[in-house]
């Protein structure tokens, strides 16, 4: 490769809210790589640009008010330039964004920055709103005293972006301080009073806007009543506004499976294609509505600056199971689907409380588990009424909505004083100035979510759609020839491979009062929960689309050996703990893997909750029994 | 001249200059290098519906910090003007 090949490479350094997303996107377009730093977590982001001929390319390192790490992302920026992480070379170039409205504290950074000795521009964001409060710094001074280029910029409108390209191609000619700023503390505070002595010549007011709403946000009651008012917006977002795309997206599948199989003849091609591979898509794409819907009200929130301020008003209940006001949205998604939900935790900004958050998400009730509830309370609670239109039915489901909930809280407490015990985090969180976000920034946070969850998440998804329709498929076995043909496929998945397992599982899962078809159903509930109410539809032969059949079969079905009914009142009590406790859904575990960089972590939950999932069941079972 | 408090100990609504901070390590260090340096003006804003945490004005910025890093910061109320 030659030399002029190689792209100049630009940090992009600066505090949380200091517009650094936006000048990101300013300079780079939406093209933004995502991935993450070799070993650790911690997102990356990298854009390309070209200016004058030259290509840049522009990092966006983790939002950080000091290189004095106390945080992993924190330490990822100091590594990152210094060179320290193998195969990441150290930036030609970097840019510091500072918020003009709070230079005081930006030039701590600066200053930690120029002792790293790579070139350095100082990039002054929001001087729009500096003006607008009063305030005025001279870029010249603060240039002169500080030695290198400085440059006001208003990133969403392009004010000064100009300027700023031209300077980028050429790092190494960029002015360079003559002084470094001293490193003592007590050098740096009178350095630092001195500089702003000289360049600030006004001091910006409190913001009118900021001080306008947050006697609203953030009074006592009203600030609860208003965050109460979000997160039931929250919860209606992906728990009933996102249901009819997904009904449309289910429908198309259903559609594009129908499709394929009245061109093709039926046989192995067809099924594959219709069961396996579209079906499998269509378990990727069915969580794309709840996605863009829940990220993009987090991210406008966010940007606007009301994430903070919810968390703000809750943090005091999270902090009692030690985790931080922003693991809130998250644990809400999460009784919608632990998908969005978990993904929902990276706005944690600790990153041990983050992994908490995540791994218990998938207690949380998720509609999938509904489908699961309904049919066993339709086939075995009684309709009794309880207390005027409130039922037995009803108050059983309300226990299990309840029951996932207190042991998400219970697992949050004990995996910060087990697992994840480690220094308490500082806990401090800045409460930006309200802001109106560019639509710009919005949709690229959004659709990095998304399309990261449909690469990486995704990609797990539809493979293991694959090898469940496979189990579930194969070895093809054929029934003697009396069989009716209703019967036909119960018996081709009792010989199935997944059948084969569902048997050979039984003596494991006696213990809790199943047997090796609702082991089957379990099996194929990996794909989503709700899938083992269709499955146990096709062991039972019942006729698909007819809950009551099904209900019908699973209430009368004997065991073949005693004779005895397989669903008995302890078994139902059982199967609706296990359905609260374990982790059945292979979304999830691609998410978390996601999320997580790793397989350690999805590999914990699923092992933590089947342990869990078996323990409560068979407890259950035993005492359901003693009492029945 | 008041006596030195505790920040997490600060009135609502009251202003106070940070005497410094006496946390160890590199929480201190951070709460430093958010602004809170000797001679700093600081006040107390608000307070979450709970009581805590609270949100400081320091250095242009609002933060806030519940009670266990408040109580780091030593602080000398300015007096209330007659």
């Amino acid at each position: 490769m030659s030399e002029a090949a190689l792209p100049i490479r630009l940090g992009l350094v600066g505090s949380p809210n200091s517009g650094k997303t936006t000048l990101f996107n300013a300079l780079t377009g939406l093209r933004a790589k995502v991935g993450n730093y070799p070993g650790v977590t911690v997102e990356r982001r990298e854009g390309e640009a070209v200016v004058g001929g030259r290509r840049l390319r522009v990092i966006d390192l983790p939002g950080t008010y000091s290189l004095d790490p106390v945080s992993p992302d924190e330490a990822v920026v100091r590594r990152v330039l210094q060179g320290d992480i193998a195969g990441v070379a150290p930036p030609d170039g970097l840019i510091v964004t500072a918020d003009a409205c709070t230079l005081e504290r930006s030039l701590v950074l600066v200053a930690q920055v120029l002792q790293l000795g790579i070139p350095t521009c100082l990039v002054l964001t929001m001087t729009d709103e500096l003006r607008a409060r009063g305030g005025e710094i001279d870029e010249r001074l603060l240039a002169d005293a500080l030695g290198i280029p400085v440059i006001g910029v208003v990133g969403h409108r392009g004010i000064g972006i100009g300027r700023l390209k031209t300077l980028l191609p050429e790092p190494s000619a960029w002015d360079r301080p003559v002084l470094l700023p001293p490193t003592d503390e007590d050098e740096r505070n009178a350095w630092l009073a001195s500089v702003l002595d000289r360049v600030l010549l006004h001091r910006p007011g409190r913001s009118t806007r900021t001080e306008a709403v947050d006697r609203i946000v953030l009074h006592p009651v009203l600030g609860t009543l208003l965050f109460a008012t979000v997160m039931v917006f929250f919860f209606q977002l992906i728990f009933a506004w996102a249901t009819p795309a997904m009904d449309a997206i289910s429908g198309a599948v259903t559609s594009l499976g129908g499709v394929v199989r009245s061109t093709l003849p039926p046989g192995l091609l067809a099924d594959f294609l219709a069961d396996g591979m579209i079906a499998g898509v269509g378990a990727v794409v069915i969580f794309l509505p709840q996605i863009l819907l829940l990220f993009t009200m987090l991210y406008v929130l966010e940007d606007i600056g009301y994430m903070a301020r919810a968390a703000f008003v809750v943090d005091r209940v999270m902090g009692r199971i030690g985790l931080e006001g922003r693991a809130f949205v998250a644990l809400l998604s999460s009784y919608a689907c632990a998908v969005p939900g978990i993904m929902a935790a990276r706005t944690v900004p600790s990153p041990r409380q983050r992994l908490v958050t995540i791994l218990v998400a998938p207690l949380m009730t998720c509609s999938a588990r509904l489908p699961v509830y309904a049919l066993l309370i339709a086939a075995f609670v009684p309709a009794t009424p309880v207390l005027g239109p409130i039922g037995l039915q009803g108050l059983t489901l309300l226990g299990l909505y309840l029951l996932g909930a207190g042991s998400a809280l219970v697992a949050a407490g004990v995996l910060n004083r087990t697992v994840l015990r480690g220094e308490a985090m500082p806990f401090y969180m800045e409460l930006p100035p309200y802001r109106v976000p560019p639509v710009r920034l919005v949709v690229s946070q959004v659709w990095g979510a998304a399309s990261a969850f449909l690469r990486r998440a995704g990609t797990i998804i539809l493979t293991a759609s694959v090898v469940l329709w496979t189990l579930l498929t194969f070895p093809q076995a054929d029934p003697p020839p009396d069989t009716p043909p209703e019967a036909t496929a119960a018996y081709r998945l009792k010989h199935s491979a997944a059948g084969t397992l569902g048997h050979a599982i039984e003596p494991l899962i006696a213990p809790l009062g199943f047997d090796w078809k609702i082991g089957v159903g379990l099996i194929a509930s990996m794909a989503a929960r709700e899938v083992i109410v269709s499955t146990l539809a096709q062991i039972y032969a019942a006729e698909q689309d007819d809950d009551v059949s099904l209900r019908e079969a699973i209430r009368t079905d004997r065991r073949p050996d005693t004779g005895e009914l397989v669903f008995t009142p302890p078994t139902v009590a059982s199967l609706l703990v296990f359905f609260v406790f374990a982790l059945q859904c292979m979304s999830t575990l691609a998410t978390i893997r996601r999320e997580t960089n790793s397989w350690r972590w999805p590999a914990f939950a699923f092992g933590y909750l089947l342990v869990l999932a078996y323990t409560a069941s068979f407890v259950t079972h035993r005492v359901v029994d003693a009492f029945a | 001249m008041t006596a030195p408090i505790l920040l997490s100990d600060l009135p609502l609504g009251t202003s106070a200059a940070v005497v410094g901070v006496e946390i160890e390590g590199p929480v201190g260090r951070r709460l430093r290098d958010l602004g809170f340096r000797p001679h700093a003006r600081v006040v107390c804003r608000r307070r979450a519906p709970l009581g805590d945490p609270r949100v400081y004005e320091i250095a242009g910025s609002q933060i806030c910090l519940r009670r266990r890093e408040a109580s780091g910061v030593r602080v000398r109320p300015t007096p209330v003007a007659m």
